[in-house]
């Protein structure tokens, strides 16, 4: 049974958060305010300074409180998600996943547009029941006992969704890992999920590699080997040494903010300025949320999976016998500064492509950088699924 | 040292090349301030450790019973000052190149006119690496040991440009060897980065180095177009290929994303060990650090890079030098070289071919064993190696 939830970090470790950022040795020299060999040493130092002296983590542990949270034992572990019923005749239940560096807090802004569409210049009949969980290992939910679970968070999600909210039928979202997660979960559950829309083609696929590409698509796989070989050496390392990065960064605070603010800025549609999407409080939330948990080292857990050989081999099987296989209706909104764009002809070899949107701007993190080009997407692509089913 | 007071960067449009009167060598000791130690203390006393499956393997990073141990002894058994007044028995000192004050140790042989070697190290290590060769070297050899720019004890290059930073430094140590020190001719002697600034010296200056002696090609071997290599070639670059997407995901970060490393590792003591440890544990030839390198040892060489803040720089190295490179495949050494391979280095043993498209061999060891710091591990295999080489080069001249 799900039991009601309140974020309250303890003071001591608010206490001690604030004695390390007292400390913090950043480099005396270096006052850069370049982007381009990873986050801007000056904008760092304003952030940590912002983070000490101006932050207020318990006027945002109220915000993030007025969301109605929830723990739940799924599978022996404890699962934290948000639950939000929809106002309306009929609210189609959906799970919405996050990914890295974010967490649930990246769909608060996009939860009431969903749940409340008739109060957001939308009609009541477009309504949904919003669950947002967070990943294992990452916030308020419990890590994996051991690593490999990536590949089964789908199968957690379903029996969040039917045993232990009664949902029988819902839809799905998901970037980044959500996107991977989101597939899955339609891939194994497939009576249960009325359709899925994701904001990019989980990144593995491109592991086959079709001998029939067309122009489109060599260009976009060129694009994402380009984008490995400039900036992936995150994955890479998350991938295969989590533990001696995860050392440093769950020492020191503002190691932790460097680490995850290159890719606010990085990712986003901010034309290089990260804060015309993320304010300084918005960055700092999601930072001192997996500061306050300690998440930092499991939320490497998937790159892990991913990197493990037998995991890789897994994925690969699995690719090749998803093959075009999906009877799950898929909708796609691509924003334009995201990591790449996919041409719509690949995600038709793996999913049943009924709705597909080139948005006009916006990045990575799409539900908080456009919240309402995603909602009017969400409610267009499950407008007709939900009236058949 | 006062570790607080690094000099302003920038100050000044001086150039590197500027010239001006070699400044005369100021002796030089290590001092850590007391508040430093203690405020080190404190952090090792707070580590936060994250919590992650797998604790007793190394497979997914610098394996935690190992580094906790190693913790626990950096707090309250490592004892910084003994370690301190011991590194002050070398003969070091400082002098002024361009704008950069250049840190080394110089031990003159009793009778003059020793050949001249100098030693270069790499990264994650200092001019610590050469610790154990110092004594075995210094009765044949006039031994200079700089801390090369962007590392411990010498720091970043004050008013450098951004074009080929490998080989701005190589050129200070060129002005340290001749203009400061006095010698017209002397021999290199280099590992990782170092193997690359003896190459550079070699190239740049062909009459005033007499030959070099290496432990590995130089990472810019490894942007050899394939398709001019023969089989044996290719097999070893691809082999390194593979080995560089397992277990150098570090030198990725440095490459494209160093400042947004940079930080947790100068704010967290623990971090930094566990990102050093873990490329001395890769690069060992026992699998076993204290074994290999003695414990002591290994955290001398950590607190060099936690009291200088030095890992900023060190690592931003990597970054500058991907974007405008000191060397490439199409660069050769005339002057003679030697090699010293050891077993377990990265990427194993290179093909001799391979090495003589860039290099002059003249002679070409294969050693039963060692790794990567070489003259740390195996610090006899490599003195003998060593000194052999040089005098056979200024005996056969």
């Amino acid at each position: 049974m799900p039991v009601p939830f309140t974020v309250a970090i303890a003071e001591p470790t608010l206490q001690d958060l604030q004695r390390r950022l007292g400390r913090t040795r950043l480099d005396p020299d270096d006052d850069a305010t370049g982007w381009e060999a990873g986050t801007s040493p000056a904008y760092l130092r304003e952030l940590v300074e912002y983070w000490r002296s101006g932050y207020d983590w318990r006027a945002q542990e109220r915000e993030i409180n007025r969301f109605a949270h929830f723990q739940a034992t799924v599978d022996g572990a404890t699962v934290h998600f948000i639950h939000e019923r929809g106002r309306g005749p009929r609210p189609l239940p959906i799970v919405l996943t996050h990914g890295y560096p974010d967490s649930f807090l990246r769909f608060l802004k996009l939860i009431p547009l969903l749940t409340d569409p008739a109060a957001h210049g939308g009609a009541a009949a477009d309504a949904f029941d919003v669950v947002v969980p967070s990943l294992p290992g990452y916030g308020f939910s419990a890590p994996p006992r051991e690593s490999g679970l990536t590949f089964h968070i789908g199968d957690l999600w379903h029996r969040l969704m039917t045993e232990e909210l009664g949902y029988g039928r819902f839809g799905a979202h998901g970037g980044d890992w959500g996107s991977t997660v989101t597939e899955h979960l339609a891939r194994s559950h497939g009576d249960a999920v009325i359709g899925v829309h994701l904001t990019d083609v989980p990144f593995w696929h491109a592991f086959q590699k079709p001998h029939d590409l067309t122009p489109a698509e060599e260009a976009f796989l060129a694009d994402q080997e380009r984008f490995q070989e400039r900036e992936g050496a995150y994955a890479m390392i998350q991938g295969t040494r989590p533990r001696t990065l995860a050392d440093a960064l769950n020492d020191s605070p503002a190691g932790l903010a460097a680490w995850m603010v290159q890719h606010f800025q990085g990712w986003s549609d901010c034309g290089g300025d990260v804060e015309t999407r993320f304010t300084k409080d918005e960055l700092l939330t999601n930072v001192t949320t997996y500061w306050a948990t300690a998440s930092i080292g499991t939320s490497f857990l998937p790159y892990y999976d991913l990197t493990h050989a037998g995991a890789l081999r897994w994925m690969i099987e699995k690719a090749k016998e998803w093959v075009g296989s999906s009877n799950v209706p898929a909708g796609f909104a691509l924003f334009p500064k995201d990591l790449t764009t996919p041409p719509r002809e690949w995600a038709q070899r793996f999913f049943d492509v009924q709705r597909w949107t080139e948005m006009p701007r916006g990045g990575h993190f799409a539900a908080h950088e456009e919240p309402d080009l995603l909602a009017d997407d969400l409610r267009a692509f499950f407008r007709p699924l939900r009236d058949a089913s | 040292m006062n570790a607080h007071d690094t000099p302003a960067r920038g100050s000044g449009p001086s150039s590197l090349l500027q010239e001006r009167p070699a400044a005369e060598p100021q002796p030089y000791k290590i001092h850590v301030e007391q508040e430093v130690l203690d405020d080190l203390r404190d952090r090792l006393q707070e580590t936060r450790w994250a919590a992650l499956p797998g604790e007793r393997e190394w497979a997914l990073g610098t394996r935690r019973a190992s580094l906790r141990e190693l913790i626990e002894y950096w707090r309250s058994g490592f004892d910084w000052r003994r370690q301190e007044a011991w590194l002050n028995e070398l003969p070091q000192f400082k002098a002024r190149v361009g704008a950069t004050d250049v840190h080394f140790v110089h031990v003159r042989g009793r009778e003059a006119g020793k050949m001249p070697l100098l030693l270069l190290h790499g990264w994650p290590d200092s001019f610590f690496r050469f610790h154990r060769v110092i004594p075995l070297l210094s009765g044949s050899f006039d031994l200079v040991v700089p801390s090369l720019p962007g590392f411990p004890l010498t720091g970043p290059l004050q008013g450098a440009g951004p074009e080929q930073p490998t080989r701005q430094s190589a050129e200070v140590l060129w002005r340290l060897m001749t203009g400061v020190l006095g010698y017209p001719r002397f021999g290199v002697v280099g590992g990782d980065g170092g193997s690359v600034l003896a190459q550079i010296l070699a190239i740049d200056h062909p009459e005033g180095i007499s030959a070099i002696h290496l432990t590995d090609l130089g990472w810019h071997v490894y942007n050899t177009d394939a398709s001019s290599l023969s089989g044996t070639e290719q097999k070893y670059l691809e082999g390194a290929k593979k080995h560089f997407l397992a277990d150098m995901a570090y030198a990725m970060v440095h490459n494209t994303r160093p400042r947004s490393l940079a930080t947790a590792l100068n704010d967290s003591p623990a971090g930094l060990a566990s990102w050093i440890v873990d490329r001395f544990h890769s690069w060992s030839d026992s699998g076993d650090v204290d074994a290999s390198f003695g414990r002591d040892a290994l955290l001398t060489n950590i607190m060099l890079y936690w009291v200088t803040q030095a890992i900023g720089p060190s690592i931003y190295n990597y970054f500058a030098e991907v974007r405008s490179p000191s060397l490439t495949p199409a660069d050769r050494v005339a002057r003679p070289v030697g090699l010293a391979l050891f077993p377990r280095d990265i990427g194993g043993l290179p093909p001799r071919r391979l090495a003589e498209r860039t290099l002059n061999v003249q002679r070409w060891t294969e050693m039963p064993r060692g790794s990567h710091f070489a003259a740390w591990e195996e610090p006899e295999l490599f003195a003998r190696d060593v000194g052999e080489f040089f005098q056979h080069q200024a005996g056969g001249r």
